[in-house]
């Protein structure tokens, strides 16, 4: 409903504003698309989400994998009876064996034969040598319950008692190792993609200062009918926001791209064989739906930050003009 | 609604511009400011819509103190006043119908409110036929009709016009001051800088502020 001014026609015709309805284009943004350096900053932004998604991928792999490793070798326990001077080595063994049977949270006490531990030898040794004359150690492999996890001081003194010269290891040094390294791994991914959103950040605040430069006329001629610093600041966020989304969309549908392709690859590798290794160490490869998600919230993110960057940059620039 | 007290203003390191500028507007009131070129029109206007700090001396508008205003105070200031500048400022990627509109957009209102006020105004500055073209095209008169129409469309308590009829024939310049004197009668303050005496002569019951010497000079 129009207001009537001293230039309204006294008696409005209702067809009149009815014709002018069709005929109107859609409100043209204040801050020109052509003065903004669009194009480099998509690519920038384009390109640094897709190595942030790439790092944050790469965390949350480690970080899965190491849980799975941990979880494998943590479900797990050996002993290791030496050949001792005087002793029945193939006795020790079934004695040793039947003890660890008898503790609580030992769900099975598995014997390495001879001929089995020599086997995990010949790596080291070569084949075709006879090792019936050398004193070789012999293994027991220990499944533990995940649940109720056995009290291995007590293990330890009751096999100390039994066999004297077994040794019971439950590769918590390993385990340890382990943790630190992909924690260590995962920090590393972490800083990474905090300096990709700082470089970011940084070419999208001089990408800003360029586009307030460029647009100086446009925020004198806003300022002087009257606009608030914040307005004009919200005109600068809106260009930027879908810049950035761009950029954005561009760069995080390029690395789901990455990771399906990726995926896809490994499964194909696997077939052939040569990925068991890997897959024993990385699981599948694949990226679950955290990963994609994550990816999802980057790109509304890396959108979000760049407007509200754009909007800080400008805010106090005009800040200090006034 | 506006007064000067002991106004001066130098630019940079040279002698004042103006100096020892003494004034008050009243509401609904109109009056001419003029004076040679170069004496100073332009930089009082720009004082008053305070794109520039006074060298000296005390500047009220609405009843504030220039020198004390926050940014956000001066933008709420200058939403009260309508400017038509010597060289236009239109923005040239805008429609002339979206520059006219800009005070409006400033104030937060929704396009749908004031499509018909504008279109309207635009006809009654005999733009209706160039609403959605851009400014660029415009000739020197129809910019400056842009101009005009957006110093009007918020009905602002105080409009300021800088040299409005400088690239228009008699006929139009007088159609213009007839604008100007309706928007006045609508109860706003108008002060029109020019040298165009033939066009104050048309308007016998305006003030008229004299530049002359960097000193204002005043004729009631
Ligand atoms: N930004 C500026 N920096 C330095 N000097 C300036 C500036 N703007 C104006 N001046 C000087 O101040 C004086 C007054 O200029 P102003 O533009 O106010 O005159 P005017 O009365 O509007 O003239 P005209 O009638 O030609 O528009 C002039 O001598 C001009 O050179
Ligand atoms: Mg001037």
């Amino acid at each position: 409903m129009a207001v009537m001014r001293f230039w309204s026609p006294t008696r409005q015709a209702d067809s009149d504003i009815d014709a002018d309805a069709e005929e109107f284009p859609a409100q043209s943004a204040l801050v020109p698309a052509d003065s903004v350096p669009g194009r480099s900053l998509v690519i920038v932004i384009a390109i640094m989400t897709f190595l942030a998604a790439l790092a944050a991928n790469v965390a949350i792999l480690v970080a899965d994998a190491s849980v799975d490793w941990r979880g494998d070798i943590a479900r797990e326990a050996t002993v290791q009876v030496r050949p001792a001077p005087g002793r029945d080595i193939e006795a020790d063994v079934v004695t040793a064996a039947e003890a660890m049977r008898q503790t609580p949270g030992v769900r099975e006490a598995r014997v390495y034969a001879q001929s089995e531990s020599e086997a995990l030898l010949t790596p080291w040794l070569g084949e075709g040598l006879d090792l019936s004359e050398l004193p070789t150690p012999r293994m027991i492999v220990l499944k533990l319950e995940t649940e109720n996890r056995p009290d291995f001081d007590r293990l330890r003194m009751e096999l100390e008692r039994v066999v004297p010269n077994a040794v019971l290891d439950d590769h918590h040094i390993f385990i340890e190792r382990l943790g630190d390294m992909a924690r260590a791994a995962v920090a590393t991914a972490a800083l990474v993609f905090i300096l990709i959103l700082a470089a970011m950040a940084v070419a999208v605040a001089s990408a800003t200062r360029a586009a307030v430069a460029t647009n100086r006329e446009i925020v004198e001629v806003l300022h002087i009918v009257g606009a608030a610093d914040d307005f004009i600041a919200r005109e600068f966020q809106r260009r930027f926001m879908a810049l950035g989304f761009r950029g954005a969309l561009i760069g995080g549908g390029g690395a789901i791209a990455f990771f399906v392709l990726a995926q896809f690859l490994a499964q194909r590798w696997r077939a052939t064989g040569g990925g068991e290794q890997m897959e024993a160490m990385f699981g599948d490869f694949s990226v679950g739906p955290s990963g994609f998600l994550v990816i999802l919230l980057l790109i509304g993110g890396v959108a979000t930050l760049t407007g509200y960057l754009s909007r800080y940059i400008v805010l106090r620039h005009l800040w200090r003009l006034g | 609604m506006l007064s000067f007290e002991n106004v001066g203003l130098r630019y940079g390191v040279g002698g004042e511009t103006l100096r020892d500028i003494n004034f008050q507007i009243a509401p609904r009131s109109f009056q001419f400011l003029t004076g040679p070129s170069g004496a100073g029109k332009t930089t009082l206007m720009r004082l008053i819509i305070m794109a520039l700090p006074p060298t000296r001396g005390l500047i009220n508008i609405f009843g504030k103190d220039t020198a004390a205003l926050s940014n956000e105070e001066v933008a709420e200031t200058r939403r009260g006043i309508g400017v038509v500048f010597q060289d236009f400022r239109l923005l040239d990627h805008l429609s002339v119908y979206d520059n006219v509109a800009l005070p409006l957009r400033v104030l937060g209102r929704e396009e749908s409110t004031y499509r018909a006020e504008v279109t309207e105004l635009l006809r009654w500055v005999g733009l209706g036929e160039r609403t959605h073209a851009l400014p660029t095209i415009l000739s020197g008169g129809e910019k400056q009709r842009a101009a005009i129409a957006r110093a009007l469309i918020s009905q602002p308590k105080l409009l300021l016009a800088d040299e409005p009829t400088g690239n228009v024939d008699p006929t139009l310049a007088r159609r213009i001051l007839r604008l100007f004197v309706e928007l006045h009668k609508a109860g706003t303050a108008v002060i029109i800088a020019t040298h165009d005496m033939t066009l104050m002569d048309q308007y016998e019951e305006a003030r008229r502020l004299v530049l002359a010497d960097g000193r204002l000079h005043i004729f009631e």
